[in-house]
């Protein structure tokens, strides 16, 4: 994802404050389409499609991320067929309601996780933090974020070592017996202990006094920027207001 | 557990933001009061340790299936429920914005299911007074069960609710629950027991580390002001949010009048009792908890905050008319 939201696209050079708020209202917006308003939620897949290409991000690798996120809303999706069983006009065909919000809320997971997917794919989290710290978050809890975030990648690469050298003492086994839970676990843990005492000190030495300075100074509001709030608060609020895919439909 | 954003509605999102940026700025608060500058990094490594242990499969026995442990319960015993509280945000956030576990707009609701409970409930109410006499081993794998079960039940539950407040399923809220109830019962069974060994390894390695009753003994503690404020804001939520879900049909006596008399309510004959009702029609601002001539969903959710403010008045007024009387009747 860094490496994704550090090229030099135009998208990943807005505003990170914009991008968010932006995000933000479109996911409200999605969400807030009635349950069987599926010609409405179409248009929302037009912010999206935008940035995709703009941004030039691959869809694929978004759609995989869906696995995680996916299945409980296919649960609860899947039982409205089930319990409403009324018929609703679409289009002048009788559809059925609990196919229609079925449909919907799928659509609305997808949309909503698209949208965070594009900002974190055009916004380092570096600068993510400084939107958050103008949003007034408080500054131990970004802190915390950005400490987490970056050390998710150590203390994965000693996980996965202490998983494969467990792996190889234990041939066949699946997974960790349950007699070695608490010290496999516990080892891991009182070594991120340690490991935490190491950073704090060389946080310490290179002249931490608990807090960053989150880049505010480089992040400057330009013209483009609120331009291109205005213009996607505007699109948001148009597509969710006026049925613009029926009036397309019926003129063409 | 995490909730997608498609299962919330902006209203229920809303409100369970504004709850669980309350408990952070409480949180907040008491880690500010530590004056621990060491306490940020620390909080910041654990929280990606939290990741790194979801890596490991443990494999339950008799199954073949494996299970995680419990971040929550896990945080707060070694870091404080305040602190745990903070470090599970960003963890939660980090699931969401980096991983899709969670949706953005879901955050405050998942906030609550999942790190509130864990932190608060599964801490304050279970951990801490289990450990008050002192830690052991068989105390410690009883606290991280109960915590984990209980937690897991009490943020399956909020899933129910919220995803029915939302309106977006059909599904009737005994075979939801019937579904998400007993399957988290499992999951709260089995991470209560991997956390349960991993902090057992702690107490016999290192139990310095550990969270305990004594370590800051000014928390947990609510002065009267906070209780009002707490009391008030919850007040005001339920008022607003779940007056959006009341019921149109008659309260018990209404059905019972019905049932009766044939209707609802009574006309009462004579003058009298004319000029009683044009006097309530008169002074009544919020007819049938509505505006006036208004059928809005936010008439009514609006008409909630003000009916509980008017109540809480009147209490307030009342006790402090009591009071008064009471102490001029021993004055005299």
């Amino acid at each position: 994802m860094d490496t994704l939201a550090a090229r030099d696209q135009w998208v990943n050079h807005v505003h990170p404050l914009v991008k968010f708020i932006v995000t933000l209202c479109y996911i409200a917006a999605v969400v807030s389409f009635s349950k069987y308003d599926i010609v409405g939620l179409a248009g929302m897949a037009v912010y999206p499609v935008a940035v995709f290409i703009l941004s030039e991000n691959s869809f694929l690798d978004s759609v995989r991320r869906l696995r995680f996120v996916l299945p409980l809303v296919c649960l609860v999706g899947i039982c409205n067929p089930l319990f409403d069983k009324s018929t609703v006009m679409l289009g002048g065909m009788a559809v059925s309601a609990g196919i229609l919000s079925m449909a919907a809320l799928i659509m609305k997971g997808v949309f909503a996780l698209m949208a965070s997917y594009l900002l974190i794919a055009t916004t380092p989290a570096e600068t993510l933090c400084c939107a958050f710290r103008m949003l007034h978050i408080p500054r131990i809890l970004v802190t915390q974020f950005l400490l987490t975030y970056r050390y998710i990648t150590v203390l994965l690469e000693e996980a996965e070592r202490i998983t494969q050298a467990y792996a190889l003492r234990a041939p066949g086994q699946k997974g960790v017996h349950f007699k070695v839970w608490g010290s496999l676990a516990g080892q891991l843990l009182l070594r991120s202990m340690d490991r935490a005492e190491e950073v704090y000190e060389s946080m310490q030495l290179r002249g931490y006094r608990g807090d960053f300075g989150y880049m505010r100074e480089r992040l400057s509001f330009r013209w483009q920027d609120g331009a291109y709030l205005i213009f996607w608060l505007g699109v948001i609020l148009l597509f969710r207001v006026v049925p613009v895919v029926s009036v397309v439909g019926s003129i063409v | 557990m995490h909730m997608a954003d498609a299962l919330v509605s902006p209203a229920v999102a809303g409100t369970l933001y504004v709850c669980s940026a309350a408990a952070a700025a409480y949180s907040v608060k008491q880690v500010r009061m530590d004056a621990d500058t060491k306490k940020v990094p620390v909080m910041g490594v654990m929280g990606a340790f939290v990741f790194a242990a979801q890596m490991i499969n443990f494999t339950i026995p008799g199954t073949g299936s494996s299970g995680h442990l419990c971040g929550g319960l896990l945080l707060s015993a070694l870091l404080g429920p305040y602190a745990g509280f903070l470090t599970m945000i960003g963890v939660l956030m980090i699931q969401c914005l980096l991983f899709a576990d969670g949706g953005l707009l879901a955050l405050g609701c998942n906030i609550w299911n999942m790190a509130f409970y864990g932190c608060f409930v599964g801490t304050l109410l279970i951990w801490r007074p289990m450990m008050r006499k002192g830690m052991s081993r068989a105390k410690i794998t009883a606290a991280s069960v109960t915590g984990c079960v209980l937690t897991l039940q009490l943020g399956a539950f909020s899933v129910v609710l919220e995803t029915l407040a939302s309106g977006v399923t059909e599904l009737p809220f005994g075979a939801f629950a019937a579904v998400l109830q007993p399957i988290h019962l499992a999951i709260g069974l089995v991470e209560g027991l991997i956390t349960a060994a991993v902090l057992v390894f702690v107490y016999e390695a290192r139990p310095e580390l550990l969270d305990s009753p004594d370590r800051e003994t000014r928390e947990g503690r609510f002065s009267f002001r906070t209780t009002m404020v707490v009391l008030g804001a919850a007040a005001v939520v339920i008022a607003g949010l779940l007056s959006l879900t009341a019921s149109s049909l008659p309260d018990g006596l209404e059905w019972s009048m019905e049932r009766v008399a044939g209707s609802a309510e009574l006309d009462g004959a004579g003058s009298v009792y004319q000029a009683a009702g044009s006097i309530q029609e008169a002074t009544s601002l919020l007819p049938d908890y509505g505006w006036k001539g208004s059928e809005s969903a936010a008439g009514t959710a609006f008409s909630g905050i003000v009916g509980c403010a008017a109540v809480v008045a009147l209490c307030v007024g009342a006790c402090w008319l009591f009071r008064f009387f009471r102490k001029k009747k021993q004055y005299e």
